[in-house]
């Protein structure tokens, strides 16, 4: 297993005040999400657990692309990874991202 | 916690495209549900990683409170998608815990959404224990006075242990695709070749181990379609005619089974056992919708019972 | 010990327990009363015939009303692999065994297992484990998961998990392993004589199921417990 965990700064806060919310599930070419409002309103936190070694530099893209397009200030983002395809990191992100703003 | 809210969308959500936690929060009423160490707590197992494999956030089960028809219930909904739904340690402690807290709190019912292979091998000594706890615990629910009901129609089926966790249940709903058995399919086909059991043989499957069968023969008491809103109907109408844990349940039970036997001992394929019932057309009860199903079934004497 | 040795130091004046076809019933005379003995011999699968026939001698001794205690001695295989024994609902089979078993313990018949040889998956479940105290002899040999299975699922090299297994009970078979689970209560000694040592783990009967409890002393189970103290905290609370 490999762990990676990024940090960005964001401008605003994700809206909403929904505490937490989950969503996937850990499976093969899936992974589960959960989102936590335990940050500071401009931070941003993303912690990877993945069974596939190597793909630090493809999970660091995906990440800072759903930030700058989410911008989820305040949230902390946990992930199990059961080796998903960037594409569906992508989507769950958002999902994740559209649960904590209901 | 995931899932759509309300409404008609919600009602025809498949179960056995659903996951646990959509299950839980469409089958419930809307916004009733309390989880009990929830993912947040973090409590993942402490041996997977020795196999380096992924974890999930509840290991693969998710318990805790709610209401269904404004009645409090107990639930445990497993993932069958997380390692097929097995249990582990953790996995197992949950529900062994939700239905030692059944005994004391006297819900008006415990729901137990089965989807499982067994027990997890890379935890298979914790998980055959909790197993057993498992079922020492629903007894002990029951005996309370308080119906504990299966509802069978995930991914992973009901196998291993966890057929033997519904056979302890008071009541039982499973749709088409809710598969109970002790040995899979795999498990018979690798330990006693293709000829004993050919496993790519969906059909043979099905009429093996599959909801229509298991309701024909008396092994469930409900056959849902697969959607929700079925599952929570035949779930309403369980709790309210469930058998108590006793003595005349269990020598009911005896004679139930050893009449099984003595029918249909000699019977090498489902159809030949519902022939023997008295099915009309044994070939096409694969292909019957629920309705025509129901019809079916309630024709059929061993279908209906108090003996579980 | 055979079954024959373990029946003649329980019951030095004689008994009346038979095997048939694997299956054992009969019951022999105990501290004033009777010890009433059913089980599995000869490493014999379970399948939904002999379950039936278990059920139904417990069942018996359940009507009888006297409180006798129960002796589930267990050398079997796992349950009978088939697919017959599926076809006639052998989950439904099992667990009316299991369900008869706690059931008489509920009647206060003290339920003892004695796990003597092999023994492994649903046969295990049905029979052993569904007592309210399971005593090993040494040389049984309770196995969930053979370890070529596990080997066969996970893609690991037997080597690799034969390994793993020195550092952890949690996968492997072997009376060791699920005694550190809390599953086995006690390994009893085989050169006293049994109906003693019977004696006591009835005197001993824990009041509820503290196999999770044993687990975590003896490391086996680490967590279990405490999940299961948690998650009925916050379920009796909320």
């Amino acid at each position: 297993m490999e762990s990676l965990t990024f940090r960005h700064t964001t401008t605003k806060p994700l809206p909403g005040t929904k505490p937490q919310a989950i969503t996937g599930v850990v499976a093969s070419g899936n992974l589960e999400i959960l989102l936590e409002r335990v940050l500071p309103p401009d931070a941003v936190e993303v912690a990877i657990e993945t069974p596939i070694a190597g793909y630090g530099p493809v999970w660091e893209a995906v990440v800072a692309d759903f930030v700058a397009r989410a911008q989820p200030g305040g949230v902390r983002i946990s992930i199990n990874d059961g080796g998903a395809r960037p594409d569906t990191v992508s989507l769950r992100l958002l999902q994740g991202a559209r649960l904590m703003e209901a | 916690m995931a899932g759509p809210s309300a409404g008609p969308d919600r009602d025809r959500l498949s179960w056995y495209e659903a996951s646990a936690r959509q299950r839980l929060d469409a089958l419930l009423d809307p916004g009733s549900f309390t989880e009990a160490l929830g993912p947040e707590e973090r409590r993942m197992s402490p041996h997977l990683p020795l196999f380096d494999l992924p974890r999930a956030f509840d290991d693969g089960i998710v318990v805790g409170t709610g209401t269904l028809d404004g009645r409090p219930v107990y639930v445990a909904a497993q993932e069958g998608r997380f390692m097929g739904g097995a249990f582990g340690e953790v996995h197992g402690g949950k529900l062994v815990g939700l239905l030692r807290a059944a005994v004391e709190g006297r819900p008006a019912a415990v729901l137990l959404l089965l989807d499982t292979g067994g027990v997890r091998l890379q935890e298979a000594n914790a998980g055959e224990t909790a197993i057993a706890e498992a079922m020492r615990a629903i007894t002990e629910v029951r005996a309370a006075g308080v119906p504990v009901v299966g509802l069978i129609g995930g991914r992973a089926g009901c196998f291993g242990g966890g057929g033997l966790i519904a056979g302890t249940c008071s009541r039982l709903a499973v749709s088409e695709g809710g598969r109970i058995s002790v040995s899979g399919p795999e498990v018979i086909e690798t330990n006693k070749g293709a000829e004993e059991f050919d496993s790519k043989d969906r059909a043979l499957v099905w009429r093996t181990m599959g909801g229509k069968h298991r309701r024909l023969i008396g092994g469930a008491d409900a056959f849902c379609d697969d959607t929700i809103a079925s599952f929570r109907a035949a779930a309403l109408s369980l709790i309210a005619d469930a058998p108590a844990f006793d003595l005349d349940t269990l020598m009911a039970e005896q004679a139930r089974l050893r009449e099984r036997i003595e029918r249909f001992g000699e019977c090498r394929d489902g159809t030949e056992i519902w022939a023997r019932l008295g099915v009309n057309d044994p070939d096409a009860v694969p292909s019957l919708d629920t309705r025509a199903f129901d019809e079916t079934v309630a024709r059929i004497g061993e279908a209906a019972h108090d003996a579980r | 010990m055979t079954l024959a040795e373990i029946l003649a130091s329980l019951f030095p004046g004689g008994h009346a327990v038979a095997v048939t076809d694997g299956l054992v019933s009969g019951d022999g005379p105990f501290e004033g009363g009777r010890l009433r003995v059913i089980g599995i011999d000869g490493d014999t699968p379970l399948g939904v015939e002999g379950a039936l026939d278990l059920a139904g001698h417990v069942l018996d001794a359940v009507r009888a009303g006297d409180r006798a205690p129960i002796l589930v001695a267990v050398d079997s295989d796992s349950q009978r692999m088939s697919r017959r024994d599926e076809l006639l609902g052998l989950n439904e089979c099992l667990a009316h065994l299991a369900k008869a078993l706690l059931l008489a313990d509920r009647h206060g018949h003290p339920t003892v297992g004695l796990l003597y040889g092999h023994s492994a998956a649903g046969a295990f479940i049905a029979t052993a484990l569904a007592t309210r105290v399971l005593a090993a002899l040494p040389g049984a040999a309770p196995s969930v998961m053979d370890l070529p299975s596990v080997a066969r699922v996970t893609k690991l090299p037997l080597e690799t998990l034969q390994e793993m297994a020195h550092s952890t009970p949690v996968f492997a078979p072997g009376l060791d392993n699920m005694l550190a689970m809390g599953a086995v209560h006690a390994v009893l000694d085989p050169d006293t004589a049994l109906g003693p040592q019977i004696r006591d783990l009835i005197a001993a009967l824990p009041e509820r199921d503290e196999r999770d409890r044993l687990g975590r002393e003896r490391g086996g189970r680490p967590v279990a417990q405490a999940v299961a103290e948690v998650v009925a905290g916050q379920v009796r609370g909320g």
